[in-house]
C-alpha cells in the first residue's frame, strides 16, 4: 500500500536547514495497522503529511497504491486524497456552523456525488459510528468522543483505502478514547490500511507494528507486544 | 460541485456571521440605492425640462440678434452688428408665409408702482399675439389689443402675482399703475402659470412692445418669437427668416433657433449631469467593494483550518477559491437586490414629495448598478479568494 524509498523532507527556517524527515524507507502492506511513536519534533507528523499527500518529499519516491505520487502536482494529489486517503485529526477538525450529517456529507459535496446518494451514504457512514440520532446536532453540541466518530464517519464517506489518523485520542477521556479505538480497530478488521501517530502505548499496542521515531529517522520496528506500557517508552 | 451545492454552502457560511454579512449587505445596498434615487432626480429633471419645453408646443423658432456659433469658445462670444427693429418683425410677417404668428419682444427689469405698493418685475415689451405664441391665459380683462405695434398704448397687461400684490383689494382692471416714471391703465390679468422656462410668468408685466422700447430707450429687440403653422414647417421657416434679415441687413447678423434645438441641448447637458452623478455614486459601490474585501480577508483568517480540512478531504485549489468567490459575489448581489429595492422606495419617496418631478431612473440605470455591485464583489472577493487557495494545507491545519 505504501512504499517509502530514502524519502527526505527538509525545511528552510530562516537561514538554517531542518532535516523533519532524513532518509526513510518503509513498506506498509494494504489492510496493515501501523502505529507511528516518538518524541515532540521526531518527524512523525511531517511523515504522515507525506504519506497523506498534504506535503511532498524534498527527496526520495513514495509509492502509493502502485502509483508513485512524489512527482505529482497540487491538483493531481488532491485527487489522490480525496479518493484514496482519509484523515483524522486530534482536533476533529469538524466545520462548526454544520450539522454531524453536513460535516460527513462535506468530501462527497465537493466531489460532486449527487445528492440522492449522499444523503444514504451519510445515514450509513453515521450509523456506522453510532451516531444516527445525532445526525442534526451541531459539534458544539455533541461530546468530544461524538465529534471525534462524526470525523472518523467523514473520513471514511468517501470510502478512503488509507485511513491516518494523527492522535485521535489526544483530546479524549479514557472512555471516549477507547470507543473511538474500537470503531478504528472495527474499520482495520473490514480490511482498511491504517496509520495512526500516537504517544500513547496503549494505543499504539492494538497495531500490528510500530514504528519508533527519532530526529527524523525510523529507529526501531517493534511488535506491538514490545511497546513498553512504562511511561518512558512514551517520551 | 454542483452549483446548487456551492451557493448553499455559501449561504451557510454567510449565514454565520450575520451582523458582518448584514452590514456588508448594507454597504453595497447603499451604494446600489444611491445610484438608483440620483440618477432618479437626474432623469427627473431632464423629463421635467423636456415637458416644460413640450408645453410651449414644438412649432416655436426665435430670432435673437447677433450671430452665435455654437462650437468651441465662440458660443460665448456673440457680436451685434445691426440692431433687430419693429420693422424687421414686420419684414418676416409679410415675408415668411410659414410664420403664423410673429411676437417681437423687449424685456426689462422695472419698479412698478400702485399708489405705496411698489414691486420690481420684468417688464415685457409685446403684442398680442405673445399671448398665443407664449401660450397664456387671461383670468381677466383683455390682453394687448391687436394691431398697435407702433403707436404703444399706455395699456398694461399684470402676472397674477403682481395683480395680487399691487390691488390686494381693489379691483385692478382700469387702475393705473407706475412703470418707471410713466403711467399705464391696467386691462387685463393673466392666468396663474408659474415658472416657464426660468421666467415666472405670475411676476410680469406686458406692455405694448413700442411704448417698451421708448421707455427703456432699447433700439434693438430682444428676441422675436415665430409661432409657425406645422413642426413640418421649422426647418423652411428658418431658411426664409434667415432670407429675410440677410436681405434687410445686407448679412446674416441673426441667429435663428428652434425649440427642438434648445430642449435637445438641455436634455444632453442634463442626461450627462445624470451620468456625472451615476459616476460618482458608483465611487461608493468601489467603497463597499474594499469592504467586502475586507470581511473575506477576516473570513478567510477565521476560517483557516475550515480551508485546510477542505484541502485534506480533496478539495482543490480552484474550488476553495471558488468557495470564498462565491461568498463574495452573494454579497454583493443580495446587497446590490436590496439596494434595488431601497432605491426603489426612495424613488416613490421623492414622487410622494415632489409631485411635479417626474423622477425615474433611466432604464440603463438599476442593471447597471447591479452589474457594478457584482462585478465589484467579483473583483474586490478575488484577493481573499486567491489567499485562501493559496494556504499549504499542512500550515493551514495548525500542523508543523
Amino acid at each position: 500500500m505504501i512504499r517509502l524509498e530514502h524519502v527526505s523532507r527538509t525545511f528552510v527556517v530562516g537561514d538554517t536547514v531542518v532535516q523533519a524527515l532524513a532518509d526513510v524507507s518503509e513498506h506498509v502492506r494494504p489492510g496493515e495497522h501501523v502505529a507511528l511513536m516518538g518524541p515532540s519534533g521526531s518527524g512523525k507528523s511531517t511523515l504522515l503529511n507525506v504519506i497523506g499527500c498534504l506535503d511532498r518529499p524534498t527527496a526520495g519516491t513514495y509509492v502509493l497504491d502502485g502509483r508513485e505520487v512524489s512527482g505529482l502536482d497540487d491538483a493531481a494529489l488532491t485527487q489522490v486524497r480525496r479518493h484514496l486517503i482519509g484523515f483524522v485529526f486530534q482536533s476533529f477538525h469538524l466545520v462548526p456552523r454544520l450539522t454531524a450529517a453536513e460535516n460527513v456529507e462535506l468530501p462527497m459535496v465537493f466531489a460532486g456525488v449527487p445528492r440522492a446518494e449522499r444523503r444514504e451514504r451519510v445515514a450509513e457512514g453515521l450509523a456506522a459510528v453510532g451516531l444516527d440520532p445525532r445526525a442534526d446536532h451541531r459539534p458544539e453540541q455533541l461530546s468530544g468522543g461524538e465529534r471525534q466518530r462524526v470525523a472518523i464517519a467523514r473520513a471514511m464517506v468517501m470510502r478512503p483505502r488509507l485511513l491516518l489518523a494523527d492522535e485521535p485520542t489526544g483530546n479524549l477521556d479514557t472512555s471516549s478514547g477507547r470507543q473511538v479505538l474500537d470503531l478504528l480497530g472495527r474499520l482495520h478488521e473490514a480490511g482498511l490500511t491504517l496509520v495512526v501517530v500516537t504517544h500513547d502505548p496503549s494505543v499504539a499496542r492494538r497495531a500490528e507494528r510500530v514504528l519508533l521515531m527519532v530526529d527524523g529517522g525510523i529507529v526501531r520496528r517493534l511488535g506491538p507486544d514490545e511497546v513498553g506500557a512504562g511511561p518512558g517508552a512514551s517520551a | 460541485m454542483s452549483l446548487a451545492d456551492g451557493l448553499a454552502f455559501a449561504i451557510r457560511a454567510l449565514r454565520g456571521h450575520r451582523v458582518r454579512t448584514g452590514l456588508t449587505l448594507l454597504a453595497v445596498a447603499i451604494g446600489v440605492a444611491t445610484v438608483v434615487v440620483l440618477t432618479a432626480l437626474g432623469e427627473g429633471a431632464r423629463r421635467y425640462v423636456v415637458s416644460e419645453f413640450e408645453s410651449l408646443g414644438s412649432t416655436l423658432l426665435a430670432v435673437i440678434p447677433g450671430k452665435t456659433e455654437t462650437t468651441g469658445a465662440a458660443a460665448f462670444v456673440s457680436v451685434t452688428t445691426e440692431d433687430l427693429t419693429l420693422a424687421d418683425a414686420e419684414a418676416v410677417r409679410r415675408g415668411v408665409p410659414a410664420a403664423r404668428r410673429v411676437a417681437p419682444m423687449t424685456m426689462a427689469t422695472e419698479t412698478v408702482a400702485h399708489g405705496e405698493r411698489r414691486r420690481q418685475v420684468v417688464v415685457a415689451g409685446a403684442t398680442s399675439e405673445f399671448l398665443e405664441v407664449r401660450r397664456l391665459t387671461l383670468s381677466r380683462g383683455r390682453f394687448l389689443p391687436p394691431g398697435d405695434v407702433h403707436r404703444g398704448l399706455a395699456v398694461a397687461v399684470l402676472g397674477a402675482a403682481v395683480a395680487r400684490e399691487l390691488f390686494p383689494a381693489a379691483d385692478p382692471l382700469g387702475g393705473v399703475i407706475r412703470i418707471g416714471s410713466a403711467r399705464a391703465r391696467v386691462i387685463g390679468v393673466l392666468a396663474p402659470r408659474g415658472t416657464q422656462l426660468g421666467m415666472d410668468l405670475d411676476e410680469v408685466v406686458v406692455i405694448p412692445v413700442s411704448r417698451a422700447m421708448r421707455l427703456f430707450n432699447r433700439r434693438s429687440l430682444f428676441r422675436i418669437l415665430i409661432d409657425v403653422h406645422a413642426h413640418a414647417d421649422l426647418a423652411r421657416a428658418k431658411q426664409a427668416v434667415v432670407d429675410v434679415i440677410r436681405e434687410r441687413h445686407g448679412e446674416e447678423d441673426v441667429t435663428v433657433i428652434t425649440q427642438d434645438a434648445v430642449m435637445a441641448s438641455f436634455s444632453s447637458i442634463l442626461r450627462a449631469l445624470t451620468l456625472a452623478v451615476a459616476a460618482i455614486a458608483g465611487i461608493s459601490l468601489a467603497v463597499a467593494g474594499i469592504g467586502i474585501m475586507n470581511v473575506m480577508l477576516v473570513s478567510v483568517a477565521e476560517r483557516t483550518a475550515e480551508v485546510g480540512l477542505l484541502r485534506a478531504v480533496g478539495v482543490g485549489r480552484g474550488q476553495v477559491a471558488g468557495v470564498f468567490l462565491t461568498e463574495a459575489a452573494l454579497l454583493s448581489l443580495a446587497g446590490g437586490v436590496i439596494g434595488l429595492a431601497a432605491g426603489g422606495l426612495g424613488v416613490a419617496a421623492l414622487i410622494a414629495a415632489y409631485p411635479a418631478l417626474p423622477a425615474r431612473p433611466p432604464a440603463w440605470a438599476p442593471p447597471s448598478a447591479l452589474g457594478l455591485a457584482v462585478v465589484v464583489g467579483l473583483v474586490f472577493g478575488l484577493v481573499p479568494a486567491r489567499r485562501a487557495a493559496r494556504l499549504d494545507p499542512v500550515t493551514a491545519l495548525g500542523g508543523r
